[in-house]
C-alpha cells in the first residue's frame, strides 16, 4: 500500500468487526515498548542519534526474517504534513505524541494496518498490534514474535532486576500495555459504569477514553488496559485483563437484556431518534455524532435496527473525526464546516447502506 | 480575544506549550478544544507527568537529607540526567539511568507497580545464566509440588534436571 493509501483508506483491519464478542469489544490492542542499549532515549537524543535508531530499526524490518511474516512500510514523520499525521492518529496507528512531539519519529506499517511499529516515540521501539474483537492472546503472539526478530538483531536495554528498560517508569518490566476498546452503552444508561470503573482501579487496571490517556470516553467507548508492568509476567497481565474484561462484557449483556425487557419503548425511542437525526441532520458536532452513532450501534446489536451493518459505524467513527474530514476535503475547515461535512458524510453512508438492503 | 481556531467565539482556554525552550501560546474556545480533543498538543502527557513528579516530590529519602550528605547530586554518568531533573520530568534519559539512580527508584516502582522485580519475558540472547536461573526456580517449585503430592518418581526426575542445570550454571 502506498503512503497515500494509508491516509485515504478509512479501513483498518481493526474496524472489520469480525472478532469474538465484537458486539461489545471493538478492538484489542497490544503495545510492547523496547529500547536500544547505548542510545539515549528519544527525549534526550539529538537528531543524528535519532536517525541512527531509525536506520537500525528499519534495517531489521527489511531483514528476511521480518519480511517473511510482515511487509512493513516506513513513514517518516518529517515527511508527512500535520493533517496526514492526524489521520494516522485517528486510525489509532500512531500516538498523538509521535505525531506532534517526536523528533526523527517514524512508523513502520503493515499493509492491513494490524501492526504498526513506532520509532522514537517515547521509547525507541513501540510495537503495536491492533485486532478487531476480543483477541488478547493472538495479539500477544503476533507482538512477541516481532519482538523476537528485533531482539535477535538489536541490543535491547534489559536489566535482570528491572526487565525491559523504558523512558517512563510506568512501563518498565514487561513494557507491555494491553487494552480492549469496549462499547458499554447499557452500563452507562443504567448508571452502573462509575461503580465498575472504581472497582477496576483496584485491580491494577485502568480505563481511558478512546484516544488514550486524558481523553474522554466519547460515544460510550472505554479503553480498558493494564497499569502494572513490573513484577507480573506477560501471561499474568493478559489473563488479569482478560478476566476483568470478560466480567464487564457479561455485565453489559445483562444490562442490555434488562433495558430491552423493562424499558423497551423508551430504548427504541432513543435509538430511533438518534437514527433519525443521523439520517436527516444538516450539521452534527463530533461529540453528538459519537453519542448518536453509539445509540445506532446498540440498536443494531439488539436487532432493533436490522438493516445497517455495524461495520459502517466503525468506519464512521474514524471518518467523522476532524483530521479525516479535513484530509478528505483537501483543505483546512472551520468547526462549522466540519459539522456540516460530518452530517453529510453520515447521511450518505447510512443511505447507501439502506438502499443496498 | 476570539478563538484562534474558529475566530468566532471568545477564547476561554489559554495554553502555553514549551518545546526545547520555544514557547507557543494557544487561545481557543471550549468548543474547539473539545473538537480537537485529546489530539490537541499538551493535554495528553499532562496528567501522567504531573502525577509522577507529584509522587517523587514526596520521596521520604529526600527529607532525611541523604542526598546532601554526600554533597554530590545523584546523577546518571552516561547521559548526565540528575535525580532532581528526573523527578521533574518523570522520564529517564537513557537505560543507564536505572543503574545510576539505582536504589532511589525502588519506592517509586513500589508505588506505581507494587513491585520492584521483573518477572516476565527475558531476551533470548541476554539469556545465559538468567534463563537458567529462571528455569531452576520453576523446577524447584515443580519439585516441591511433586513431593507434596507424593509423586516421587516425578520429583526424582526434577531433582536430576536441577542438578544438571546447576552443573551447567557452574561451568558457564
Amino acid at each position: 500500500m502506498s503512503q497515500k493509501q494509508f491516509m485515504q483508506n478509512p479501513w483498518s483491519n481493526w474496524m472489520k468487526g469480525e472478532g469474538p464478542d465484537s458486539d461489545i469489544v471493538i478492538s484489542t490492542r497490544l503495545r510492547i515498548a523496547r529500547n536500544l542499549r547505548q542510545h539515549p532515549f528519544p527525549l534526550l537524543a539529538t537528531d543524528s542519534q535519532g536517525e541512527e535508531v531509525v536506520r537500525k530499526v528499519t534495517e531489521v524490518s527489511d531483514s528476511e526474517a521480518m519480511r517473511k511474516r510482515h511487509q512493513l512500510q516506513v513513514i517518516h514523520m518529517d515527511q508527512i504534513n500535520p493533517l496526514e499525521k492526524r489521520v494516522l492518529v485517528e486510525k489509532h496507528l500512531i500516538s498523538p505524541h509521535l505525531a506532534e512531539e517526536s523528533r526523527k519519529g517514524a512508523v513502520l506499517l503493515r499493509e492491513d494496518e494490524s501492526v504498526s511499529i513506532m520509532v522514537n516515540e517515547e521509547d525507541h521501539i513501540r510495537i503495536q498490534v491492533l485486532l478487531p474483537g476480543f483477541r488478547l492472546n493472538e495479539a500477544w503472539e503476533i507482538g512477541t514474535k516481532i519482538d523476537d526478530i528485533f531482539e535477535k538483531n538489536l541490543n535491547y536495554a534489559f536489566d535482570e532486576t528491572r526487565g525491559y528498560l523504558t523512558s517512563c517508569p510506568t512501563n518498565v518490566g514487561t513494557g507491555i500495555r494491553a487494552s480492549v476498546m469496549l462499547h458499554l452503552p447499557a452500563l452507562v444508561m443504567t448508571q452502573q459504569i462509575s461503580r465498575i470503573l472504581q472497582a477496576i482501579n483496584q485491580v491494577g487496571l485502568v480505563v481511558r477514553g478512546i484516544y488514550g490517556e486524558g481523553s474522554e470516553a466519547l460515544g460510550n467507548l472505554f479503553q480498558l488496559s493494564n497499569q502494572v508492568t513490573l513484577g507480573m509476567s506477560e501471561s499474568d497481565i493478559l489473563s488479569n485483563l482478560y478476566g476483568v474484561a470478560r466480567q464487564i462484557i457479561e455485565q453489559e449483556r445483562v444490562a442490555r437484556t434488562y433495558l430491552l425487557e423493562h424499558t423497551r419503548v423508551s430504548l427504541e425511542d432513543r435509538i430511533f431518534r438518534s437514527y433519525g437525526i443521523l439520517m436527516y441532520a444538516r450539521t452534527v458536532e463530533s461529540k453528538e455524532a459519537a453519542q448518536r452513532l453509539s445509540d445506532v450501534r446498540l440498536g443494531i446489536d439488539l436487532g432493533i435496527i436490522p438493516d445497517v451493518s455495524p461495520l459502517v459505524l466503525n468506519e464512521l467513527l474514524v471518518t467523522t473525526q476532524p483530521g479525516f474530514l479535513q484530509h478528505h476535503a483537501g483543505q483546512k475547515l472551520t468547526p462549522d464546516q466540519r459539522d456540516e461535512r460530518r452530517a453529510r458524510l453520515i447521511r450518505e453512508r447510512l443511505r447507501v447502506v439502506e438502499s443496498q438492503e | 480575544m476570539n478563538c484562534e481556531e474558529c475566530g468566532k467565539r471568545p477564547a476561554t482556554l489559554h495554553l502555553t506549550k514549551i518545546v526545547n525552550g520555544e514557547k507557543t501560546e494557544y487561545h481557543i474556545c471550549e468548543q474547539c478544544a473539545h473538537e480537537k480533543g485529546d489530539v490537541f498538543t499538551g493535554f495528553h502527557n499532562f496528567s501522567i507527568n504531573n502525577l509522577l513528579s507529584g509522587l517523587l516530590k514526596f520521596d521520604p529519602m529526600q527529607k532525611n537529607g541523604r542526598e546532601t550528605a554526600t554533597n554530590k547530586p545523584l546523577q546518571c554518568e552516561t547521559c548526565g540526567l540528575t535525580y532532581s531533573q528526573f523527578s521533574k520530568s518523570g522520564r529517564f534519559g537513557c537505560s543507564d539511568c536505572y543503574t545510576f539512580l539505582g536504589d532511589r527508584l525502588d519506592p517509586l516502582f513500589r508505588r506505581i507497580h507494587g513491585n520492584t522485580q521483573h518477572s516476565g519475558k527475558v531476551p533470548e540472547r541476554m539469556g545465559g545464566k538468567l534463563k537458567i536461573r529462571k528455569e531452576l526456580e520453576q523446577l524447584k517449585q515443580a519439585l516441591q509440588s511433586h513431593v507434596a503430592s507424593e509423586e516421587f518418581e516425578k520429583a526424582a526426575e526434577m531433582r536430576d534436571r536441577i542438578r544438571a542445570l546447576e552443573q551447567k550454571m557452574a561451568q558457564s
